[in-house]
């Protein structure tokens, strides 16, 4: 489904401009120029509020990034339990930094405040699924998922 | 009513004051920079806050509504303290570089340093080093200097319905940006320079042109010539000291001759001219079939809106001119030939209340005198910034008068300057050509003041004649959704892009307050009862520019030199 038919479909819902961007992104993984254009006309708010929008939630990307968003949590509980031994080894076995997209378009790398599973920390989530108790060990295994 | 005592003083306001409201009431100063007495309540600098008996924490005056039995304290050494480290953080990400400001001596957040005393800031200084945006020719943004108050985002998506700013990320990482990040040129900015007002410092300003004038009077072989519109006398004062309105015209003439320029003319007189082709294009349309409701053309912040966003409706402009380039095309035409002038070493000046009319100035097609018809454009602040540069007292200086053939004015053109200006000028020459008879009063009231839109009705040999006026674009938008669901019940439709109109442009003296406009509105209607002559259709110099030149309204002539047509911008961010 193209980006203007998302859009369409949340025309009337209160709230849809955030929901249509969240099904944008699950198809393609980040919010391309002219679907926040086409926001603006389907919405009827400027294109300055609709960038207002996509910038202020962390959760949406502006810039095209990996099929699989990768976000480690960095905040204080997942620090202290070694959260920057996670990050090395999946910059390792990425070959990417913080930041980064792979160059085959599968991974994308970013951090994230607390995600609130802090009962079993290092955490880290793919696409909004949560993996807890991280090691550098259980990186490989949980990237094989996605591979 | 509700009773509250701040500082001591007991005083009773209507239920849902603020606190700043109320204290206002009573004499009491609480020092405000995202607070506007025009704008909704934002309470994002927080440097108006004051201790509120019974509340652990400070409270914002300007967003805390009164409650009875209230008891504030705006001057404890808690609040003051508590101002001040606001202010120092942030001052601890603002350029330091004030000496070198657009807004030196004139902007709020200095001001309220020097008021709090402020000396060593205790935050290491960490601006963005961001690169200043001059992209185009006509508004200057520098982020660096952003408090992020949001006044300008208000004033540009509210008031003017443009949005071309917006914010961008959040928290310690927000910005106020043009769409999409980019630059102020590739977004749908109008170049209405009513965020120059709205901002507090200087992080948005006119892009000033005074350089370029300096080089231009210092050459011999110059000839250095200015039109001066009628809503810059009107505020001119203010930049020097004088209340609104005060400054003599015949004394600001002498003012410019000191500071160089050779010539001395008013755009007054194309105003005059305006209403000669203007009034003849609405009746020719009205009378052929034409398209209307026709829009008034003189205002270039709203050219450039109606080319964004309304660009299925430009046949509806008027294809004149603005008054500034109808100037500037019979200057280097007709004033030079009956000057003895060559052209060519003119340099046309134009002094306006606009920094729209700065990119107007650069369009491509404006050049119908075979050169660029005016060569730069200065705002009313730098007509004010070469005053104080060249040190004028005018307590010294003696009046003259304008130099001839482009200097002559009417009434008519003085209140072109005023939202509802054009419309009423324009009505008091239409009437008079459609019925042959003297209109025994030229005042069409209906059509003065300073609310959004305005309409009225004349009647016009059985024919009833609606026009409707707007000022400010937000208002616009109203009357033209009304156009193009064609519903407008208009034969004519006035429209500035300011607010108050010109008086209230984006190069006028910084506008705090819509109380200022209004002032400045009187002050035009003042200047238009003086006149003896209030009919631009009797302006002896507009009479004589016909019989030796362009012949007739809507000749041959004035299409080629007074006329012009319109582009859709097509721009993305819209």
């Amino acid at each position: 489904m193209g980006y203007k038919q998302i859009l369409d479909a949340y025309k009337n819902i209160p709230g849809g401009m955030i929901e249509a961007f969240n099904a944008i992104q699950d198809i393609y993984s980040y919010l391309p120029e002219e679907a926040i254009i086409e926001a603006a006309k389907v919405f009827n708010v400027p294109v300055s509020k609709v960038y207002d929008v996509t910038t202020f939630y962390s959760m949406f990307s502006i810039k095209p990034r990996g099929k699989n968003v990768i976000r480690i949590c960095q905040s204080a509980p997942c620090h202290v339990a070694g959260a920057a031994e996670v990050v090395a080894a999946l910059e390792r076995e990425l070959g990417i930094r913080i930041g980064e997209s792979t160059a085959d378009g599968k991974f994308a790398l970013e951090t994230t405040e607390c995600v609130g599973q802090c009962q079993d920390t290092p955490v880290i989530t793919i696409n909004g699924k949560p993996y807890m108790g991280v090691t550098p060990a259980t990186v490989v295994d949980i990237l094989a998922e996605y591979k | 009513m509700v009773n509250l005592t701040i500082d001591g003083i007991k005083t009773s306001v209507p239920d849902g004051s603020t606190i700043l409201q109320a204290a206002q009431k009573i004499g009491i100063h609480i020092p405000t920079l995202c607070a506007h007495p025009d704008r909704i309540v934002k309470s994002n600098c927080r440097i108006c806050v004051c201790e509120v008996e019974g509340s652990r924490l400070l409270q914002t005056a300007c967003s805390q509504p009164v409650f009875e039995g209230m008891v504030v304290k705006t001057r404890s050494p808690k609040v003051i303290e508590a101002r001040q480290i606001i202010l120092e953080l942030i001052l601890s990400n603002h350029p330091q570089d004030c000496l070198n400001c657009i807004r030196n001596v004139n902007c709020e957040l200095q001001h309220l340093a020097k008021e709090y005393c402020i000396r060593e800031n205790p935050f290491k200084l960490k601006t963005k080093g961001l690169p200043k945006d001059y992209s185009t020719p006509a508004i200057f943004r520098d982020p660096n200097k952003c408090v992020l108050c949001r006044r300008c985002v208000e004033t540009c998506t509210v008031i003017q319905g443009v949005g071309a700013l917006g914010l961008e990320n959040r928290g310690y990482h927000t910005m106020i940006v043009p769409s999409m990040g980019k630059n102020l040129g590739d977004s749908p900015c109008v170049m209405c320079g009513q965020c120059i007002h709205a901002c507090p410092v200087g992080a948005i300003g006119e892009v000033e042109y005074i350089d370029e004038l300096m080089e231009a009077i210092a050459d011999p072989n110059t000839i250095v010539v200015t039109q001066i519109a009628p809503a810059v006398r009107v505020a001119i004062g203010e930049e020097v000291g004088m209340k609104t309105g005060e400054m003599p015209m015949n004394k600001l003439i002498t003012a410019l001759r000191q500071i160089g320029f050779d010539y001395v003319l008013h755009t007054n007189f194309t105003a005059d001219l305006t209403i000669m082709e203007e009034g003849h294009e609405l009746l020719q349309r009205l009378t052929t079939g034409g398209i209307l409701p026709m829009f008034t053309s003189c205002s270039p912040g709203w050219i450039n809106f109606c080319e964004t966003y309304y660009p299925d409706l430009l046949d509806n402009l008027s294809t004149c001119k603005s008054p500034q380039q109808m100037f500037g095309a019979l200057l280097k035409t007709y004033w030079a030939d009956k000057m003895n002038i060559d052209a060519k070493k003119i340099f046309s000046v134009s002094i306006m209340p606009c920094t729209a009319k700065k990119y107007e100035a650069f369009r491509p097609e404006m050049n119908a005198s075979g050169y660029q018809d005016v060569d730069i454009v200065l705002t009313t602040r730098e007509l004010g910034r070469l005053l104080r540069l060249c040190e004028i007292d005018f307590d010294k200086v003696e009046p003259s008068e304008f130099d001839p053939w482009m200097g002559d004015y009417t009434g008519a053109a003085v209140i072109f300057g005023a939202s509802g200006g054009v419309m009423e000028a324009a009505l008091r020459t239409v009437y008079e050509v459609v019925m042959q008879e003297e209109l025994k009063d030229v005042n069409f009231t209906a059509t003065r003041g300073f609310q959004g839109i305005k309409e009225a009705e004349v009647d016009l040999n059985g024919t009833v004649v609606k026009v409707a006026i707007a000022n400010g674009l937000s208002n616009a938008r109203k009357l033209m959704d009304q156009v193009r669901a064609g519903e407008s019940p208009y034969h004519f439709i006035e429209i500035m892009a300011c607010p108050g109109g010109c008086i209230g442009g984006g190069g006028q003296p910084i506008t705090r307050s819509n109380i200022k406009r209004e002032e400045r509105i009187a002050s035009i209607y003042i200047e238009d009862e003086q006149c003896a002559i209030r009919k631009s259709h009797e302006n002896p110099e507009i009479k004589m520019v016909y019989e030796e030149f362009l012949h007739e309204p809507l000749g041959h002539k004035s299409h080629e030199l007074l006329h012009t047509h319109y582009h859709a911008k097509n721009k993305r961010l819209i």
